[in-house]
């Protein structure tokens, strides 16, 4: 998306985008932004969900050039610690990768030297998001688990992320990592469960959850 | 991913409010820490449980779960109640919070 008068955005924000019917109803969902700040525009990855409100039509009905209503760019909680001094662990599942590619593409393009890795439950290798910012580099290492099918020639793990697959790739509770968690409700919530059960402070980890409201983020 | 139908399932968290909210306060209010009238727990409104299936977007103390905020939207105009809220603390510099 173009935005005119953009103020820039902070990796991990969201925008929140409206439609109005003709009859005046409205329909509101957050969406997480996918791209880096320094990138000119602001990318969003939409899932489609068939009996969704606004998702069908943001995958289906909207052209190149159409006009958009969108508030943005949103929150400041759940968003990349800049001048963190102990390494970040994020923890996605499908779509709640979106904040994190827009932290690694972020992580890249300011050379950060803060060790970040990356924990992701996606279900097929066509699901995953952003696979070219999710290559493993220096100081970003790349978990995948692929839940439903994995490529053909895959030795990685397979199967949800649970307290057994979070104690051997997560940076370790006494290293004291932020950690931050992005996925459907029972994911986060799940994952938030297992990390404390491994000894994580809580006060360490940070969570954003999607639904039916925030469908995309 | 559809999370499916039951009500755990759509429950979100106060990430979500920073727009609507936006129309009401002057600063990113979902970096707020906010003491629960009901049990006195301090939390980040943003780590908040958020219902948004109601006519309303209901906000419940992720400790107690007792509602903290609720808040309309509609053509009528914006209808804000935060009764279970004892106090809301907004830093000076939106630094970053555990």
């Amino acid at each position: 998306m173009r935005l005119p008068d953009w103020p820039g955005h902070v990796a991990g924000q969201h925008v929140d985008v409206r439609l109005t019917a003709p009859d005046g109803y409205t329909a509101q969902r957050s969406y997480s932004i996918a791209s880096a700040p320094s990138e000119p525009e602001v990318d969003l990855v939409v899932e489609r969900l068939d009996d969704g409100e606004v998702s069908p039509y943001l995958t289906d009905e909207l052209r190149s050039g159409d006009l958009l209503e969108v508030r943005g760019p949103i929150g400041g909680f759940f968003v990349w610690p800049e001048h963190s001094d102990t390494s970040v662990q994020l923890v996605a599942g499908g779509s709640g990768v979106v904040p994190f590619v827009a932290m690694l593409a972020h992580h890249r393009t300011t050379g950060s030297s803060v060790p970040v890795g990356l924990m992701y439950s996606v279900r097929t290798p066509a699901d995953v998001i952003g696979p070219d910012e999710l290559q493993p580099r220096p100081g970003v290492g790349v978990v995948l688990t692929y839940t439903r099918e994995a490529p053909g020639d895959w030795s990685g793990l397979r199967g949800r992320i649970d307290q057994e697959k979070l104690a051997q790739h997560v940076v370790p509770p006494d290293q004291g990592p932020a950690i931050m968690i992005c996925g459907s409700t029972p994911f986060v919530e799940a994952v938030s469960r297992d990390l404390l059960a491994l000894g994580h402070a809580a006060d360490r980890i940070k969570t954003e959850r999607y639904g039916g409201m925030g469908e995309g983020s | 991913m559809n999370t499916g139908d039951s009500i755990e399932a759509r429950r979100l968290d106060g990430n979500v409010l920073g727009g609507p909210l936006a129309d009401l306060f002057a600063v990113d209010v979902t970096m707020a820490a906010v003491t629960c009238a009901h049990c006195g727990r301090v939390t980040p409104l943003a780590a908040h449980q958020v219902y948004a299936d109601a006519p309303a977007l209901v906000v419940r103390c992720p400790g107690c779960t007792d509602v903290v905020m609720r808040c309309a939207s509609d053509q009528r105009g914006v209808r804000f109640e935060m009764s279970g809220v004892r106090m809301l603390v907004i830093a000076k510099q939106a630094e970053e919070s555990g």
